[in-house]
């Protein structure tokens, strides 16, 4: 496919009037210009002219056939960090929460870096399956189970540091609305209860999301299966779907209502986090830009998890490259460098305000965290975040996926060292002195995170084994042969 | 030779015709919606872009339940909030009024909770409305018919419709080009 072709966007999918008026003008000369109009209009979205039945039998075929080799050695890897992880957290609850490095003055450390970390990644998937359904991007369609998925395992990770930093956990339900052990009601106006109710819904809503996208492909798994036992599994987890457009008019309609939803819902949750920060009157964060800065370094973080996953799940299913094109990739690093770059204006903004805004505070907290003793973090940050996506410039880097696969873990690593940096550096110098002190974390610290990185694949492990990880009945929907009125000259 | 599927003792529960791609499929049902049945769908492993007005459906109610839904989550909201801190257990932080005024504040919690139970009632509803969940149904007796997630295409119009009867209804189906033309029978 030229490469000029693939700049055209997709919104020229389902055949425009222009475009049916053209063909009819031209159809009566030759059959063949239309053809060729067609081509250059709209390049495939799937290649190698993939039917509907390859998409089932391969997409399937993943879940069906044995369980491959490298899946028992990645889980061999996986699995033990999961335990890691899980015990630590045991080791936290039966002893407390001084296991961790947060002391006086930094008592957010790296529990709330993580949980802003993980709940950043989340947000790429709502995003792929939400904004970009609304706004009609098609190629979204070979990506977004996946991305979902991701979301939802990320903030199974995310949600274990704040239950967990509260201390005694057995207390967390004084975050839900109800009266406390001492009969005080929860202060409403609190960002940090917006958050339990923001990242809360948020993970109901994706999992519904997730959940109604994967109804018709469980059917057709269920469909598709020989052994008892599993068709009766799917076959209850299909819900009895039939695919009748009785049924899939509901369904459409349910859909779009919900990616309607997600859509406000996943700008709100990042806003919400930020809120936590921002409703404070600490310098460095009470600053009325974190919000939309927030919201785009999670799009940035997130994406670049997208294709930390992605890319070594295609290199091991390789026909996938067919349906997760060179394409994708292209257009996913495209989003990076966008969102690498308005996070890269929203740090040199903080910088510009606190200069300009004649706050000494502010001022001497900003100076702190370039020069003071977390400057380390702060450059690793800046090269991370704002330098390296800019390699996304040349086409070489967005379609090469080894070169794609390293670029990306730059964000990966930079949206960590800015939530450390935000919370770190800020929290560790009080505005007195004699509150000031630095964070230095536990092996308990780390070794959470680290058993964090752990349970996300593991999660996503037994995705890909037992859920059809490609949405299929989409990618059939957006085949030419999908198109009611495909191959008809005249309509 | 009549093809039928299910248990043949048990009473019809309509007949059934394949189509092998989606445009075959959508001339048939702009016909059928001619010819002037009301029981009947047809079966896609995708949503078919324009089937509605081929079936000549309007369209689907969901939306206006959702508005309900979105309603609700928003009064929950407002009671769950202003219920305790303006009477229950007012308490003063921040500065911050207990009365009317204190709305901004509580902005995002009526957000998400509007967003909550819309979503529910989105998912939900759906269910409801399509007659699911449920564990089984007479089209799966037909065994051709699994391939309606994977890469065909089906007709089904019930016996439960004013102008079926078997017999002209397969002549029906026939005429518009389906095949594998099958009797369903319940279990």
């Amino acid at each position: 496919m030229a490469s000029a072709a693939m700049e055209i966007p997709h919104s020229t999918f389902h055949i425009p009037h222009f475009f049916q008026a053209m063909s009819e003008a031209t159809a009566t000369i030759e059959e063949k210009v239309t053809d060729e109009e067609k081509a250059v209009v709209r390049p495939p979205l799937v290649l190698n002219k993939r039917t509907m039945g390859w998409i089932s039998s391969y997409i399937s075929s993943i879940v069906e056939d044995k369980t491959p080799r490298w899946w028992w050695v990645s889980m061999g890897v996986t699995v033990p960090m999961t335990l890691m992880c899980l015990s630590m957290l045991a080791y936290l609850i039966s002893t407390g929460v001084g296991v961790w490095g947060n002391n006086h003055p930094v008592g957010w450390a790296w529990d709330i870096t993580n949980f802003v970390f993980w709940i950043g990644i989340g947000h790429a998937g709502t995003l792929i399956s939400a904004i970009l359904f609304l706004t009609r991007q098609k190629w979204r369609t070979s990506i977004n189970r996946a991305a979902e998925a991701m979301t939802l395992f990320a903030v199974v990770c995310a949600g274990i540091y704040p239950a967990l930093h509260v201390g005694r956990v057995w207390m967390a339900w004084f975050l839900a609305p109800v009266p406390n052990a001492n009969g005080i009601w929860q202060n409403f106006r609190s960002p940090l209860l917006w958050d339990v109710f923001a990242v809360s819904t948020y993970f109901t809503v994706s999992v519904l999301f997730w959940y109604t996208g994967l109804i018709p492909d469980l059917a057709t798994i269920r469909d598709r299966c020989t052994s008892k036992i599993k068709k009766f599994v799917y076959g209850v987890m299909a819900l009895g779907w039939r695919g009748g457009n009785r049924q899939w008019r509901h369904y459409e309609k349910a859909y779009l209502i919900l990616a309607g939803l997600s859509t406000p819902l996943v700008l709100s949750v990042h806003s919400v986090v930020s809120f936590d920060f921002a409703t404070s009157v600490i310098p460095g964060w009470h600053t009325t830009i974190f919000p939309p800065y927030f919201v785009a370094g999670a799009i940035f973080g997130g994406f670049a998890m997208v294709l930390t996953i992605m890319i070594p799940a295609c290199a091991i299913y390789k026909p996938l490259h067919d349906l997760v094109t060179i394409n994708h990739v292209d257009k996913m690093c495209k989003i990076i460098l966008l969102t690498g770059s308005i996070v890269g204006y929203a740090y040199l903004m903080e910088l510009f305000i606190a200069w300009y805004g004649g706050n000494p505070y502010e001022r001497a907290a900003f100076w702190y965290r370039a020069f003071g003793s977390y400057w380390w973090a702060y450059w690793a940050m800046m090269f991370c975040n704002v330098v390296a996506p800019q390699l996304f410039w040349f086409k070489f880097f967005r379609t090469h996926l080894v070169w794609v696969w390293i670029i990306v873990q730059f964000p990966n690593m930079g949206m960590w060292f800015e939530r450390f940096v935000i919370i770190a550096t800020t929290l560790s110098r009080d505005f007195a002195p004699s509150a000031w002190g630095m964070f230095h974390p536990t092996w308990v610290d780390i070794c959470t995170f680290v058993g964090t990185f752990g349970l996300f694949t593991t999660l996503f492990l037994i995705f890909i084994r037992f859920l059809p990880m490609i949405c299929m009945f989409e990618v059939k929907a957006v085949l030419p042969e999908a198109d009611p009125h495909h191959g008809e000259a005249h309509h | 030779m009549k093809n039928s599927a299910g248990n043949p003792e048990a009473p019809v529960f309509g007949v059934a015709a394949e189509f092998q791609c989606a445009r075959d499929l959508y001339h048939a049902a702009e016909k059928i919606r001619d010819a002037g049945f009301r029981r009947w769908d047809v079966f896609s492993p995708f949503p078919i872009h324009g089937m509605d007005e081929a079936m000549g459906m309007k369209r689907s109610l969901l939306g206006k339940i959702v508005f309900l839904g979105g309603l609700t989550g928003f009064l929950t909201a407002v009671t769950l909030e202003f219920g305790p801190t303006s009477f229950l257990y007012p308490l003063i932080v921040a500065g911050k009024p207990t009365n009317l005024f204190t709305v901004p504040a509580f902005f995002p919690i009526m957000f998400e909770l509007t967003i909550l139970i819309s979503a529910f009632t989105a998912v939900f509803g759906m269910l409801i409305m399509n007659g699911l969940p449920r564990l089984n149904h007479a089209l799966f007796n037909w065994d051709r018919f699994k391939k309606v997630t994977e890469d065909k295409f089906f007709v089904a119009i019930e016996a439960g419709d004013p102008k079926f009867s078997e017999r002209s209804v397969r002549d029906f189906l026939e005429s518009l080009g389906g095949t594998n033309i099958t009797t369903i029978h319940g279990d």
